[in-house]
């Protein structure tokens, strides 16, 4: 089986971080491809809808480490994403799957102790080799981020318009006056009443649902290309939830950013996302549009997340995945998820899948056996047979 | 044999009872002496009522009373007025010897399984210690506990080790056995698995459903995910600020909802699946649940309601039986949902629906307000 780029090929060779070779490359590859009829890279002929055409964030087999003294955490091995313009990305994993620490390696937030190899770049623009400086103005401007709890990433000893302001001020030159204008405007916007008067409210006078609007509403102050929303609606109750997740898309559209949307919940990427981005154990396991992921998993993980969620009108038994997340400094050998899977035959147990493309060639998996779950009509139901088996 | 540790009254209607439950808590001021300011009224007058080996789901948003209601009926918070009722017998104005002996028979089974269990204590003990303390801790005793941890999927070599060796799954899953120690007939699980990542989460409810069948017991279910209490209830009761809006069989609940708020709740709910998450209407409740210091008069709801009228703001509603025991508290209860949904959707997407403007005013000028201001910033842009 030949096997085609996992990513697509990087059409911007090179080019300065601070030269505006981004603009000029791309226009290159135009002037030939009518006249010399040169074939189009796959992303590009695919990625057609909704969505724009150019990368916005491109991550390549980023890891991440964290030296401790049992040893290394190896949070994040290997992810690799591409996100264009105005598209939601949704990363979906259990705790520790290391959907947090990728994008905060994104960012820019992780601790110093924190061992990062790989590539991200921004518009061409290769994050992890930028200066501090250069990063910073990258950071909050284009590249902007939602919490999850909002009570903790605001400063409570400051004013909402203060803060909001300050996010502004650290990037643009203009007065405290028009910076507090531009505040009111974005809390107008994410639909908090009366904002002039909430400019002089604290975080603590807020209610949950708008303590996490004022946060869209900080992240979206700049303008951003970007907007990374780590786990924004956990904290919050489902009406709420529903309020907020409503706003981001509002604010995507009216800002022409794209989202990486991390959470655990799976309905609340089924509803957003364009493509679902699936993590294990630090690994990327599953990569696909939105409808093929859910519809028609090939990874045995996706489908035992799908089939532990009790779903309308299925009052069977629940058919949970069997066993806990294996531990990141002691790894299995092979798969990460071979001790919990129903498929797992000796190859899984020794040699790592990779993250190679199924049925279709945006549609990635990282399992040897994609092809069972191809071939059975409920992917979920390996998952029931072992637990029933089991008692 | 536990039954016999209850001074059960004959005649009893309903294994566990509840009628008119009020707990109150004071709010105390500053100053050297803490006066008391005012107090919030976190159940007030709740009514529900369980029967043997069934499950009474119990849903809601945060601070609607829900875990309230399970301590009040558990008797961990004295409650202000009203009657829970265990096998006939009154609780609330029991001594503390008795409800000792009533606790047997009544568990209850925490939200966070990292602080619930004390970590200086080996598992044996922790499930032990509930034997012990009701003097039934005999020669045979740590076989019972290994009896108990296999009971709950654990084997009982588990038994020596301490909580944090456990993942989060089986230390809930320790925890269930702790309650089951005594062997109760009411178990209530105020949030049992929503610490739990989603694969571990189906294997703890599989647990108690497998044990709800072998052990009859009835469960006081205390969630907010909509989907796990479908699946696992019998009965279900919405609550909103304090009061129960909604009570009804599931598919009662879930397949014909009445109250405005059920309608909303499940509306808003996300589901794994695409389509249906892209394709239906959703209402789209405004603004967040009022403080319970200082309710709404009349309807609790009345605040964030499509529906609300003048009448909704004087009287409350009173739960009206819809027909076998189907009971909401809703002066304009909820008939045809799909027409209700697209109505509610229209009124609050602020579109050519004029004579709701009336009804709604301050959820249209909102949402206007941040259509025009979304406008003017693209435009800007």
């Amino acid at each position: 089986m030949t096997v085609p780029p996992t990513t697509p090929p990087d059409d911007v060779p090179g080019g300065s971080i601070y030269g505006p070779a981004t603009e000029e490359i791309p226009e290159l590859f135009q002037v030939y491809e009518p006249s010399e009829g040169v074939e189009l890279t796959p992303s590009r002929t695919s990625s057609v809808g909704p969505t724009g055409t150019t990368e916005v964030l491109k991550v390549e087999n980023l890891t991440v480490g964290f030296p401790t003294e049992d040893g290394l955490v190896r949070a994040v091995r290997g992810v690799s994403y591409t996100l264009h313009e105005r598209e939601v990305l949704g990363i979906v994993g259990e705790s520790g799957s290391g959907k947090s620490v990728s994008s905060m390696a994104v960012m820019g937030l992780l601790p110093k102790s924190a061992r990062i190899t790989g590539n991200i770049s921004f518009r061409g623009q290769n994050i992890l080799s930028m200066s501090k400086n250069e990063q910073r103005s990258l950071r909050g401007r284009k590249i902007a981020m939602i919490f999850q709890d909002p009570m903790t990433a605001m400063n409570p000893v400051y004013t909402i318009g203060f803060q909001l302001a300050e996010a502004v001020l650290s990037h643009e030159v203009m007065s405290k006056k028009a910076a507090m204008a531009r505040a009111e405007e974005m809390l107008n916007l994410v639909g908090i009443p009366q904002p002039k008067a909430r400019l002089n409210s604290y975080p603590h006078e807020f209610s949950g649902g708008m303590r996490q609007r004022a946060m869209i509403a900080m992240a979206v102050i700049n303008n951003p290309d970007v907007i990374i929303a780590d786990e924004p609606t956990t904290a919050l109750d489902v009406t709420v939830q529903a309020q907020i997740l409503e706003k981001l898309i509002e604010v995507k559209d009216a800002f022409n950013a794209a989202i990486v949307l991390i959470t655990h919940d799976l309905g609340v990427v089924a509803g957003m996302a364009h493509r679902t981005l699936v993590m294990y154990a630090g690994r990327p396991v599953e990569l696909g549009t939105t409808e093929e992921v859910f519809y028609n998993p090939r990874m045995p993980y996706t489908a035992g997340l799908l089939g532990s969620i009790p779903s309308a009108g299925d009052t069977g038994r629940l058919r949970p995945i069997t066993g806990a997340p294996p531990s990141l400094i002691n790894l299995p050998d092979g798969c990460p998820f071979s001790p919990r899977c129903p498929l797992a035959d000796d190859k899984c147990r020794t040699v790592e899948p990779e993250l190679l493309p199924t049925d279709t060639i945006d549609h990635l998996a990282a399992c040897h056996h994609w092809d069972r779950l191809a071939a059975a009509p409920d992917p979920t139901a390996f998952f029931r047979t072992e637990s029933e088996a089991h008692r | 044999m536990s039954a016999e540790a209850v001074p059960a009254a004959p005649g009893y209607q309903h294994l566990l009872d509840v009628q008119d439950l009020v707990m109150e808590f004071p709010v105390k001021g500053g100053g050297i002496f803490r006066k008391v300011i005012g107090k919030v009224q976190a159940v007030s007058g709740v009514s529900m009522h369980l029967d043997a080996g069934e499950t009474l789901g119990v849903v809601g948003e945060s601070g609607c009373g829900k875990s309230t209601t399970g301590r009040a009926i558990l008797q961990l918070h004295k409650p202000t007025s009203g009657s829970v009722k265990l096998r006939g017998a009154e609780l609330t104005t029991m001594s503390h010897e008795d409800l000792r002996a009533v606790r047997r028979n009544l568990q209850i089974v925490f939200q966070d399984p990292y602080a619930s269990l004390n970590p200086k204590m080996p598992v044996n003990d922790i499930i032990g210690e509930a034997l012990k303390i009701h003097g039934l801790w005999e020669k045979d005793g740590l076989e019972r506990v290994g009896d108990l941890l296999k009971l709950v999927g654990l084997s009982p070599e588990h038994g020596n080790r301490y909580p944090h060796e456990f993942s989060g799954g089986q230390r809930q899953r320790i925890g269930i056995a702790r309650a089951l120690a005594l062997e109760p007939e009411v178990l209530i699980l105020d949030e049992p698995v929503s610490a739990l990542d989603v694969s571990v989460q189906a294997g703890v409810v599989n647990l108690l459903e497998d044990l709800q069948d072998t052990l009859g017991l009835a469960y006081f279910f205390i969630a907010h995910d909509l989907s796990i209490v479908r699946h696992i209830s019998d009965r279900i009761a919405v609550m909103y600020l304090g009061k129960v809006v909604e009570t009804g069989t599931r598919d009662e609940v879930y397949g014909d909802p009445k109250h405005p708020y059920t309608v909303a709740l499940l509306s808003a709910a996300p589901e794994a699946d695409p389509h249906s998450e892209r394709s239906r209407q959703r209402i789209m409740l405004t603004g967040d649940v009022p403080s319970p210091l200082n309710p709404p008069s009349g309807c609790r709801f009345r605040t964030r309601c499509w529906k609300a009228q003048d009448l909704c703001a004087e009287v409350e509603p009173p739960p009206v039986d819809h027909g076998g025991g189907h009971l909401v508290a809703c002066h304009f209860p909820v008939t045809d949902i799909s027409a209700e949904t697209s109505s509610a959707a229209r009124h609050m997407a602020g579109g050519d629906a004029a004579p709701a403007s009336g009804e709604y005013p301050g959820a249209l000028k909102l949402r206007q307000d941040t259509v025009a201001a979304n406008r003017d910033a693209a435009g800007a842009g």
